[in-house]
């Protein structure tokens, strides 16, 4: 691995964020990213945060039209709340703060209490949840869904509608449509190694992939021998339409997990619109690349997001940040 | 028991959180070992980070109470932990804390109910139920044989933990796996157990 210590992987890579973004503000110190002008005037801030291992998710994607602040935690976990509370307090114009959360369980508990110490210091706080992941079925004797690539839609969809300065019900109604309009399923061709640990987290032989995967280098639901390109891209938008049933074109994110070259990507890219078309799901837009990573996992995930035209204009407003960025 | 033995102070609370910070140190592989099989090989160090934190906040500065010590403890385990276990342990400490109040002692039947409401606050914040797999198959099962002394406490916590191995998790990271959860002990059970163990140590130490 590229690093010096496990130690120090989270305040290294913050240090580098730092040299090459000279628009945002990084605390090494206490974790939290914010932009360098925040508080924006007469703006609601958005605020998003968890274990770090998934970048450019949170910090790539803090600047105009996204974000306000990113919070890390350390790999795989989730920030604490002190993280949270300091960004809110950064960030807050006024306008009120929400908290874009993906649902794991220690994010959502870290969240929560982070929200008591904003409240405590006069912030008005909205909370979403993100639990895009079809992958988890079983959601009474489950954590429930986990949050995944639908975190991009939700961070750049509602950061477009805080930038035109709509009030905090607006945006939270936003985040929490793109939400409800998401499904993703994901795709590991090899696991990922933790710093900490420094050997795969879990074991998965060549030939044989697993599916279903979250972002953690948790292991999947089944593993099988391994699929082509156009056998995986089948079985990922199956799952994900046997759950949602578009009714308007689509949003799609064809997302690396951090070790798939871009070749093979968009090669999985031409599949996934070859079965949609097939499915008879018009794509208004797509987005290919590394954005919800995990590590240096091999492998894949497909969201979907249905979009109206309200939302189709958010996703086309102008984005400023270190790893998305048009019209600006 | 013994009689002029059970009245427990600031200094025995610190002691036991040392005696946790030791054994956290000398498991953490073993308890991100369990993690990587089902969660995400990651609980040693998480739980390393915050008792070490908990050990130099409370060698630093020894406060008053029992009360205030697991305040304190719980406090640093919030604020350094993350992640599930940073919240789940800071509010057993820091719910079982406020329970002791600003009384200089305690005895072991104040410390028992105190430990209770510890535990109460952990199934309020995690939901979680005994037989989800979870911290709570450990702690459930140790503070109902509390009644019956530090050793039975033990070694409820002890076959606790490892009476998760069977089970099927329905809550945290390792509920994603489904059946394949089971077959495998549970990190946070694991780790709770070495909280009671500590626990037991301290008092058969004073």
């Amino acid at each position: 691995m590229l690093i010096n210590v496990p130690e120090t992987v989270v305040a290294d890579a913050l240090r580098g964020i730092a040299a090459a973004h000279p628009e945002l503000t990084v605390d090494v110190e206490n974790r939290v990213v914010v932009r360098r002008d925040a508080p924006v005037t007469d703006k609601v801030g958005l605020i998003s945060g968890g274990g770090s291992g998934h970048e450019p998710l949170h910090a790539g994607f803090v600047g105009p039209g996204m974000l306000d602040a990113a919070c890390p935690g350390e790999v795989f976990t989730s920030p604490v709340p002190d993280q949270m509370a300091r960004a809110a307090a950064a960030v807050d114009a006024g306008k009120g703060v929400l908290f874009i959360v993906k649902n794991y369980t220690g994010d959502v508990m870290n969240f929560d209490m982070a929200m008591e110490l904003a409240e405590d210091e006069g912030v008005q706080v909205a909370k979403v949840l993100v639990n895009d992941d079809v992958a988890v079925t079983d959601s009474l004797y489950t954590a429930g869904r986990r949050g995944t690539g639908a975190t991009l839609f939700v961070e750049k969809l509602a950061g477009a509608a805080a930038q035109e300065g709509a009030p905090l019900e607006r945006v939270e109604a936003v985040a929490r449509q793109v939400n409800e309009a998401s499904r993703s399923f994901g795709v590991a061709l090899s696991a990922c190694s933790t710093p900490a640990k420094g050997s795969p987290t879990f074991d998965l032989p060549a030939g044989e992939l697993e599916l279903g995967i979250g972002i953690h280098g948790e292991p999947g639901r089944e593993r099988r021998a391994m699929m082509t390109s156009r056998e995986i891209a089948d079985f990922a938008v199956d799952a994900v339409l046997e759950d949602l049933k578009p009714t308007m074109p689509v949003l799609l994110l064809v997302n690396g997990m951090g070790a798939t070259p871009l070749l093979e990507l968009y090669g999985f890219n031409a599949e996934v619109h070859r079965v949609l078309a097939e499915r008879k799901v018009p794509v208004a837009r797509s987005l290919v690349g590394n954005y919800v990573t995990s590590l240096d996992m091999a492998g894949c995930s497909v969201t979907l997001c249905q979009a109206d035209e309200e939302l189709l204009r958010l996703w086309d407003a102008p984005v400023g940040t270190p790893a998305l960025r048009w019209g600006m | 028991m013994g009689k002029e033995r059970d009245v427990r102070d600031a200094e025995f609370i610190r002691r036991w959180m040392l005696a946790m910070a030791e054994a956290v140190e000398s498991e953490a592989k073993h308890l991100t070992d369990l993690d990587s099989a089902i969660g995400d090989a990651d609980h040693g160090a998480n739980l390393q980070r915050g008792f070490t934190a908990v050990a130099e906040a409370l060698r630093a500065e020894l406060p008053a109470t029992p009360g205030a010590v697991l305040v304190l403890a719980g406090r640093q385990l919030i604020s350094k932990v993350g992640g599930a276990s940073g919240p789940l342990y800071g509010s057993l400490l820091r719910a079982t804390g406020k329970a002791l109040g600003d009384a200089a002692e305690a005895d072991d039947a104040q410390l028992r109910e105190a430990l209770q409401a510890g535990v109460d606050a952990v199934v309020k914040l995690g939901g979680a139920q005994p037989g989800d797999k979870t911290m709570l198959d450990t702690l459930v099962p140790a503070l109902a044989a509390l009644a019956d002394g530090y050793p039975a406490a033990r070694a409820a916590a002890e076959k606790g933990a490892k009476d998760t191995i069977p089970l099927q998790a329905r809550k945290g990271r390792a509920s994603y796996l489904g059946e394949r959860s089971i077959g495998h002990e549970d990190p946070g059970a694991a780790s709770s157990a070495l909280l009671i163990t500590a626990l037991a140590e301290v008092a058969a130490d004073v």
